[in-house]
C-alpha cells in the first residue's frame, strides 16, 4: 500500500502556506500530523496532487488563555500535548477523551486542526467542540473567519471549510465552576472509533433545575450533531434517562457491521445517560 | 558434570536477535539486482475475465514484465488432502492457479503481476492493467450455496458442493437419538476469522540460470513440504532443482503451512528476467483477500442422553466452508481433524457426523490454530452446556459423569479413530480429565458463583462462568495412519534431526522442522543438550533450509515437541553410542563397561578412567586412532515416526459480565488448567497458551471475518477486523495437573494449539450462561455488544 | 523530485534523498538497512512500525520521511548501548515477552514511551499504552509483565535476579 506520487512542499510561514492552497485549485491539501490523511492516501482513497506541510508553523501551536477567558488551541496541537496541559485538564470532558482518542502514537502526531478538519464522523474531538460551543478560527488568502462549530460540519468527511482554508485555532470558552462535564463512548473495537460517544455539560443549577445543559454526540449521525431534544427535556426537568431518549431525534442513525441503526440509536441514549451523569457527578 | 536443562525454565536463544532488531524476516533481505512485484487482484468475487489489456502499464516506469495467467505455463496449485473414507468419497476438486485464467472465484483472486524496479513503480502500474470483467452472480454462505437456485461456481462441483463425508455409526447414533429421554438440538455457528499473524506472507524468488536452479525465500512453517509441492506438483522441474528457505517468521497459526500462488510468480518472473530476485511482500489488506481464513462452519448438533446425566449421542450435520477454490488441506480440516475427535474428552458411545465441504465466493479456508479441534470442541462443548441446561444439571456435573474414567487409556474414541485404516490405530494415550477440572473450579471459585451473580446484578451487570473440557489431537501422526487411502493427505509424518559434533566438541543440530515464534532453538538445545550433558551454549539448533537440514513435514498440529523432538533424543542417542564405543576404544575396556553420566565416559569400577564428550569428539574428529571399521566424526540422523498422536487435555473456565445496558461482554477471570504431559520448557509452554488463549477468547467476542452477499470483504483491513488488544483481557491464571504421554520418551503432548482450542467454547458457555436469565439458550459468535444486546431485547419483547 | 533530508537516527547523522511518498518505516529499512523496524498493515493500527521521533513514539508508517527531516529518530537498533541491553530489551527476554518477535521492536518502543511519562504504571495503565500495538503470539500477558519488570528496574537501577536457568546466555 504505497500513496501515489505527490509534491512536498514544507510551508516557510503560514502566508507562505495559504498561498500555495489558494494557488492549488483544489489539488493541493494540507499535512499537519498525517494521521488522517495518510492512511487514505496509503489506500489511495485519497490522491492530492501537492502536499503542503503546515507541520512545523510555531505560530499555530500551543495553547493560550485568552483576556476573556476563553482558551486558544492552536491548530498544530498534539492531542498529546492537549493530555498533558494544566488548564484543558480541568475541562472534564477533555480530561475523560484525550486519554482513549486513538493510541499514544496517534496522539503524538494527530493535531486537534486536523481531526477537525479532516471531519470524521466518527471522531470524538467534533463532539466536544460541539458540546463546548467551541469557535474555529479559519484563515485563507481571503482573510480571517470565525466559524461557529455548530455550523462547521456539513456531511460525513465534509465541512464548511473551503480548500482553500486553513484552521488556525481553536476557542474554547473559559472553565466554569457551576458546570460538569464528561465525554463516554463506546467502541467499533477494531479500529478504535466511537460508535456512538457523547460529550456532556451540566450545571448552573437552580433549584431542582439544571441551568445549563449541552450534548453532543458522534458515531451516530453522518456527522458530529449537538442533541437539542436532549438539552432541552434536561432543562424541563427530565430524568437524564427520559431526556436521553431524545438522543437520536431527528439523526439519520449509521449501521454498518458493528453496530446496526437500531442498536446504535440505543447505544447513543445510553451513553447519552451515561454521559450527563458522568457530568452531573463531577459538580459533586 | 551433569547439566539438567530439561523441564526448565531457560531463556529463549533466538530473543537476543529479536529483542535487538536484528532478525531476519523475508521483507528484511535484499539481494543484488532484486527487483518487486505487485499482484493485481480481483475487485470482484465472481466473474468471468474476458480480457486483460496490460500495454499501458508496460509503458510505466521502471516495469520489467507483466504477467497474466496465461503467462505461467504450470499446473494449479496442487490440493493434497482430499476428505476421505474407506468408501472412496469423490472430491470435486477445483484448484487455484497461480494467476486466475478464465474466471475468479474470490475478491482478492490474483489476475495479473508487475515486476518493476521498485516497489513504488510496481504498485503504481497496477493501475495501468484493464480487465474486461463479466460479472457473476454471488454466494457466501456455505448452507446457502447447497440450496437449489444458488448460484454455481463449478461446473464439476453440483450445488457447490465439494464432498458429502461421514463418520461414524449412523445407524447407531439414530437408534440411541430416537430411544433417548433427552435430545436438544440446535444450529451452531463457527464464524469465518482471519488469522492474522504480525508479518504477513511474503517471498523472494530467484532463478540461477548458470545452474538452472531455483531458490526462494519464503515465510512459510513448512519449506520442505513446499520443495515438493512446487517443484513436482506445480513447475515439474526436479525436487534438487528449488531450494526453499524460511528464514525468520512472524507468527503464522497455519496460515505459513500452504502451497500458496504468489510461489510460483515469484520464481516464475525471476526467470522471464533471466535470473533477478523477484520480492513480493503481501500487504495486510492482502493478506485478509488471499490468504487463507479459519473455521466457517455452520452445524446442526443434536446430543442425546438420560435425565440423569448420560449422555449417549451426538450427531451433526456440518457445512464446511471451503471457498472460491481449495486450499493445500482444505478438505482434511472439516473431516479428519474435526469429526473424529468430535466426542471430546467423554465416552459418549454413538457419534455420527455428515460433513458437507461447500464451495463459496470468499478466499479459501484452511488451518487456522487448532484447525478442526477448536470446531469440534466448541460443538462437543457447547452441546454439554445445553444438555446440562435442558436436564438441570449443573455443567461441570455433567461433564464428570461422562467424562472417560483414567483406568480406560488406551482408549479409542467411536468417530472412527481406532478403524480409520488398516493397521495404524490412533488412540487416546493418556488421560486425567477429572483433576484437571477440579483444580480449575477451585481456581475459579466456581462454588461461589450464585453469590457472585446476584452481586454483579446490583452493578447492573449479569455475570456468567463456562467451562471448556477440551480434548487436543496434536503430534500428527503415524505416517501408516495419515498416509493411509482416502484418511491423510497421501503423504508420511515423520520427523528428523542431524547432530554433528565438531572438532571442540561444538554441535550443530539440523531439524525438518520450522519454528515461527515456539522457542525451537530453544527447546531442541535443551533436549540435546540434555542427552549428551554438554551445555546449551554449545549448541546451535539450525532450520528453515531445503539445503541443510534433513527432510522434515514441517510444524503445525503442535507436532514439532512430540514428533521432532523425539527424532532429536533418537540422533543424541545414535551419537553418544558411538562416543561410547569409541570411549572404551580410547580407555581400552569393553563397549558393555563403559558407563556414561552426562559428559562423561568411564570405566564402570574405575572412575579415573574416563574420557569426556568433548575429547571424544575432538579425537573421533581427527581420527588419527580410529579403530577397524568405526568411521570418523560423531554425525548421526535419525528419523522418527510416531506410533500415536498425543491428547493435552485440560479445563478452561472463563467468568464473564455482560453490561445489561448495551450488551458488551467484559471478560473478568480467565482460569486455564492444562495437561500437556511432561514439559521441556514450562515458560515456553505457557507462552503458547496466553497466545491460544487470547486468540480463543477473539473469536468468541470480537472478532469475525464478515463478507457481503455480492462478496465484498467488509472486514477488509484492521479497522474492521478486531484483532484483539492488551487491555480486553485480565491477566490469565494459569495451573497444570501433569500426565506424561506414553507415546514419545520425554512424555509431552503438544501445547501449541491447546489455549485456542480451548477458550473459545469457555467464553462462549460464559456468556451463554450469564444470559439464561433472559431464557436464551445460545447465541453464535462472536458476542459482540450489538448481538448480545439485540438477544436480550427479543427475549424481553417475548416475555413481555 | 526527490527531497534531501538530514535526520540524526540512533545517535548517528544520516541523509538521504527521498521521494515525498516515501514513508519514514521505508527510510528506516530500505535506505539505512535498519530493518529492525517492520511493517505490519496499511491502516494505522498494529504498530509493528513504532519509533520514536523527537523522544515520542510514532508509527513510521504513517510518517512520510520527509516530516522526519531535522528530527531525531531512535529505532529498536538504537536501544542497547555498549552497557548492554536496555532494561526493556533485558526485561522482554527474562520475561518471555515475545515469541515471534515481529511485533517486539514496536512494542518496546511504545513501552519507552510510557516510561518515559510514568516510572511505576500500573498493570492496567501497561495494557492501555500499549493498545496501539498488536501481538498475535503472547496474548500480552508477558510483555506487560516484562514492562513493569523493566519499570522497576529503572526505577530501582538494578535488576531482580533472574528466575529463569541461564541457558549460557
Amino acid at each position: 500500500m504505497i500513496p501515489a506520487a505527490f509534491e512536498y512542499i514544507r510551508a516557510t510561514s503560514l502566508d507562505d502556506a495559504l498561498a500555495r492552497l489558494a494557488a492549488g485549485n483544489g489539488t493541493v491539501k494540507a499535512i499537519a500530523g498525517g494521521q488522517s490523511i495518510l492512511p487514505l492516501m496509503k489506500l489511495r482513497l485519497a490522491r492530492p496532487e501537492t502536499l503542503v506541510d503546515i507541520g512545523r508553523l510555531s505560530e499555530l501551536r500551543g495553547i493560550r488563555r485568552m483576556p476573556d477567558g476563553r482558551v486558544g488551541v492552536g491548530a498544530l496541537t498534539t492531542y498529546d500535548e492537549m493530555l498533558r496541559d494544566e488548564v484543558l485538564g480541568h475541562y472534564g470532558l477533555l480530561a475523560d477523551a484525550l486519554p482513549n482518542i486513538g493510541d499514544v502514537q496517534v496522539r503524538n502526531r494527530g493535531t486537534i486542526g486536523g481531526a477537525i478538519a479532516h471531519a470524521d464522523p466518527a471522531s470524538d474531538m467534533p463532539a466536544i467542540l460541539l458540546a463546548l460551543d467551541a469557535e474555529v478560527v479559519a484563515r485563507s488568502t481571503r482573510g480571517e473567519r470565525t466559524i461557529s462549530i455548530t455550523t462547521f460540519f456539513e456531511g460525513a468527511f465534509s465541512s464548511v471549510l473551503e480548500p482553500d482554508e486553513l484552521i488556525t485555532e481553536i476557542l474554547l470558552p473559559g472553565g466554569r465552576n457551576d458546570v460538569g462535564s464528561a465525554y463516554r463512548a463506546i467502541e467499533q473495537p477494531a479500529s478504535g472509533y466511537s460508535i456512538a460517544g457523547v460529550a456532556a455539560i451540566v450545571g448552573a443549577r437552580a433549584g431542582d433545575r439544571w441551568g445549563l445543559c449541552s450534548v453532543a454526540v458522534t458515531g451516530v449521525g453522518e456527522h458530529a450533531y449537538r442533541a437539542p431534544g436532549v438539552e432541552s427535556a434536561v432543562l424541563a426537568g427530565a430524568s437524564f434517562a427520559d431526556a436521553a431518549a431524545h438522543a437520536t431525534d431527528g439523526v439519520t442513525v449509521a449501521s454498518d457491521i458493528h453496530a446496526d441503526r437500531e442498536y446504535r440509536t440505543h447505544v447513543a441514549a445510553v451513553y447519552v445517560r451515561r454521559a450527563l451523569e458522568a457530568a452531573a457527578a463531577r459538580l459533586g | 558434570m551433569t547439566i539438567d536443562m530439561l523441564g526448565k525454565r531457560v531463556k529463549r536463544v533466538e530473543d537476543q536477535r529479536l529483542i535487538t532488531g536484528k532478525g531476519r524476516y523475508v521483507d528484511d533481505i535484499k539481494l543484488q539486482s532484486m527487483v518487486y512485484c505487485a499482484i493485481l487482484r480481483s475487485p470482484y468475487a465472481h466473474a468471468n475475465i474476458r480480457s486483460i489489456d496490460t500495454s499501458v502499464a508496460r509503458g510505466m516506469p521502471g516495469v520489467l514484465d507483466v504477467m497474466i495467467g496465461a503467462d505461467i505455463p504450470y499446473n494449479p496449485l496442487p490440493m493434497a488432502w482430499p476428505a476421505g473414507g474407506s468408501a472412496g468419497l469423490q472430491n470435486n476438486v477445483n484448484m487455484p492457479r497461480a494467476l486466475a485464467t478464465d474466471s475468479v472465484k474470490w475478491t482478492g483472486e490474483g489476475v495479473a503481476a508487475v515486476i518493476a524496479e521498485t516497489p513504488e513503480q510496481a504498485f503504481d502500474a497496477l493501475e495501468g492493467i484493464a480487465v474486461d470483467w463479466e460479472p457473476l452472480p454471488t454466494v457466501v454462505d456455505a448452507e446457502k450455496a447447497t440450496e437449489p437456485g444458488a448460484p454455481q461456481l463449478h461446473e464439476n462441483a453440483p450445488n457447490n458442493i465439494v464432498f458429502d463425508w461421514t463418520v461414524g455409526d449412523k445407524a447407531g447414533a439414530a437408534a440411541a437419538i430416537d430411544g433417548a429421554e433427552v435430545v436438544v438440538r440446535q444450529r451452531v455457528v463457527n464464524q469465518r476469522l482471519i488469522p492474522n499473524p504480525m508479518e504477513v506472507r511474503g517471498d523472494i524468488g530467484w532463478y540461477n540460470p548458470g545452474t538452472d536452479e531455483y531458490t526462494i525465500w519464503m515465510s512459510s512453517q513448512t519449506p520442505h513440504i513446499q520443495r515438493i509441492l512446487l517443484a513436482i506438483f506445480v513447475m515439474g522441474i526436479p525436487e534438487h532443482k528449488l531450494r526453499c528457505i524460511s528464514p525468520d517468521v512472524g507468527g503464522a497459526f497455519g496460515t505459513k503451512i500452504f502451497c500458496y500462488a504468489d510461489y510460483v510468480v515469484v520464481l516464475h518472473a525471476s526467470k522471464r528476467l533471466g535470473g533477478r530476485p523477484v520480492k513480493w511482500i503481501e500487504s495486510r489488506r492482502e493478506n485478509y483477500q488471499s490468504t487463507i481464513h479459519g473455521r466457517d462452519h455452520i452445524t446442526y448438533l443434536e446430543i442425546a442422553g438420560s435425565r440423569d446425566g448420560e449422555v449417549s449421542a451426538i450427531r451433526v450435520k456440518t457445512f464446511a466452508n471451503l471457498g472460491g477454490r481449495l486450499s493445500t488441506i482444505g478438505p482434511g480440516i472439516p473431516t479428519t481433524l474435526y469429526a473424529r475427535v468430535l466426542s471430546g474428552c467423554y465416552k459418549i458411545p454413538n457419534v455420527f457426523a455428515e460433513v458437507v465441504g461447500v464451495y463459496t465466493n470468499t478466499v479459501f479456508v484452511d488451518a487456522y490454530r487448532g484447525a478442526g479441534r477448536p470446531e469440534a470442541t466448541y460443538v462437543v462443548e457447547r452441546a454439554m452446556d445445553l444438555f446440562a441446561g435442558e436436564i438441570g444439571m449443573d455443567p461441570a456435573e455433567l461433564r464428570r459423569r461422562n467424562f472417560i474414567a483414567p483406568d480406560k487409556f488406551p482408549y479409542e474414541n467411536p468417530s472412527g479413530l481406532g478403524t480409520a485404516s488398516g493397521g495404524a490405530k490412533i488412540y487416546i494415550d493418556s488421560g486425567n480429565y477429572e483433576p484437571a477440572m477440579d483444580k480449575a473450579l477451585k481456581m475459579a471459585g466456581y462454588a461461589d458463583m450464585a453469590k457472585a451473580k446476584s452481586e454483579a446484578r446490583t452493578r447492573g451487570k449479569y455475570l456468567g462462568v463456562g467451562l471448556s473440557s477440551y480434548l487436543e489431537v496434536c503430534g500428527v501422526a503415524p505416517s501408516k495412519w495419515i498416509g493411509a487411502v482416502g484418511e491423510g493427505w497421501g503423504a508420511a509424518m515423520w520427523e528428523s534431526a542431524n547432530i554433528k559434533v565438531h572438532l571442540t566438541g561444538k554441535t550443530v543440530v539440523t531439524v525438518g522442522t520450522q519454528p515461527q515464534g515456539q522457542g525451537h532453538e530453544t527447546t531442541y538445545a535443551q533436549i540435546v543438550g540434555h542427552e549428551l550433558g554438554i551445555p546449551m551454549e554449545d549448541i546451535v539448533v539450525q532450520h528453515s533450509d531445503t539445503q541443510g537440514t534433513p527432510f522434515g513435514y514441517g510444524s503445525y498440529g503442535s507436532r514439532t515437541s512430540s514428533v521432532g523432538s523425539t527424532a532429536a533424543i533418537k540422533a543424541a542417542g545414535k551419537i553418544r553410542e558411538k562416543a561410547r564405543r569409541y570411549a572404551a576404544h580410547m580407555l581400552e575396556a569393553s563397549v558393555e563397561d563403559i558407563e556414561v553420566e552426562g559428559a562423561e565416559y568411564r570405566v564402570k569400577g574405575s572412575p579415573d578412567k574416563k574420557k569426556t564428550f568433548q575429547e571424544i569428539a575432538f579425537a573421533l574428529d581427527l581420527a588419527f586412532d580410529a579403530p577397524e571399521g568405526m568411521e570418523p566424526y560423531l554425525d548421526e540422523t535419525a528419523y522418527y515416526d510416531t506410533p500415536n498422536c498425543t491428547w493435552p487435555f485440560g479445563t478452561h473456565v472463563a467468568i464473564v459480565e455482560i453490561d445489561e445496558a448495551t450488551g458488551h461482554v467484559d471478560l473478568v477471570r480467565y482460569v486455564a488448567v492444562d495437561d500437556v504431559g511432561n514439559k521441556i520448557n514450562p515458560m515456553i509452554v505457557d507462552g503458547q497458551l496466553h497466545g491460544g488463549i487470547a486468540q480463543g477468547v477473539g473469536q468468541a467476542l470480537w472478532e469475525g471475518a464478515v463478507y457481503a452477499d455480492d462478496g465484498q470483504l467488509l472486514s477488509g483491513s484492521m479497522l474492521d477486523y478486531a484483532v484483539p488488544r492488551a487491555a480486553w483481557f485480565p491477566h490469565l491464571e494459569l495451573d497444570e495437573t501433569v500426565t506424561p504421554s506414553p507415546v514419545n520418551p520425554i512424555g509431552v503432548k503438544g501445547v501449541g494449539e491447546a489455549g485456542a482450542i480451548a477458550s473459545t467454547a469457555a467464553v462462549a458457555n460464559a456468556v451463554n450462561d450469564a444470559l439464561k436469565p433472559f431464557g436464551i439458550r445460545h447465541l453464535d459468535m462472536p458476542l459482540t455488544p450489538q448481538k448480545v444486546w439485540h438477544a436480550m431485547q427479543s427475549s424481553k419483547g417475548a416475555q413481555a | 523530485m526527490d527531497a534531501h533530508i538530514s535526520l540524526t537516527v540512533n545517535g548517528k547523522p544520516r541523509e538521504a534523498d527521498v521521494e515525498p511518498r516515501r514513508m519514514l518505516v521505508q527510510l528506516l529499512r530500505e535506505d539505512f538497512d535498519l530493518t529492525g523496524t517492520h511493517i505490519g498493515c496499511d491502516t494505522s493500527q498494529c504498530g509493528a512500525c513504532t519509533v520514536t521521533v523527537d523522544g515520542r513514539a510514532v508509527k513510521s508508517c504513517t510518517m512520510l520521511a520527509v516530516q522526519a527531516d531535522g528530527g531525531t529518530v531512535t529505532t529498536i537498533e538504537g536501544m542497547a548501548t555498549e552497557a548492554g541491553l536496555h532494561p526493556l530489551q533485558a526485561a522482554f527476554w527474562e520475561h518471555h515477552g515475545l515469541q515471534c518477535g515481529f511485533c517486539t521492536p514496536g512494542m518496546i518502543m511504545a513501552a519507552a514511551d510510557l516510561l518515559s511519562r510514568t516510572t511505576e504504571p500500573t498493570d492496567e495503565q501497561i495494557r492501555h499504552a500499549i493498545e496501539g500495538n498488536f501481538c498475535r503470539c503472547t496474548g500480552y500477558q508477558n510483555i506487560v509483565i516484562a514492562i513493569r519488570a523493566a519499570a522497576k528496574v529503572m526505577r530501582d537501577g538494578v535488576a531482580a535476579p533472574s528466575t529463569a536457568v541461564q541457558g549460557g546466555m
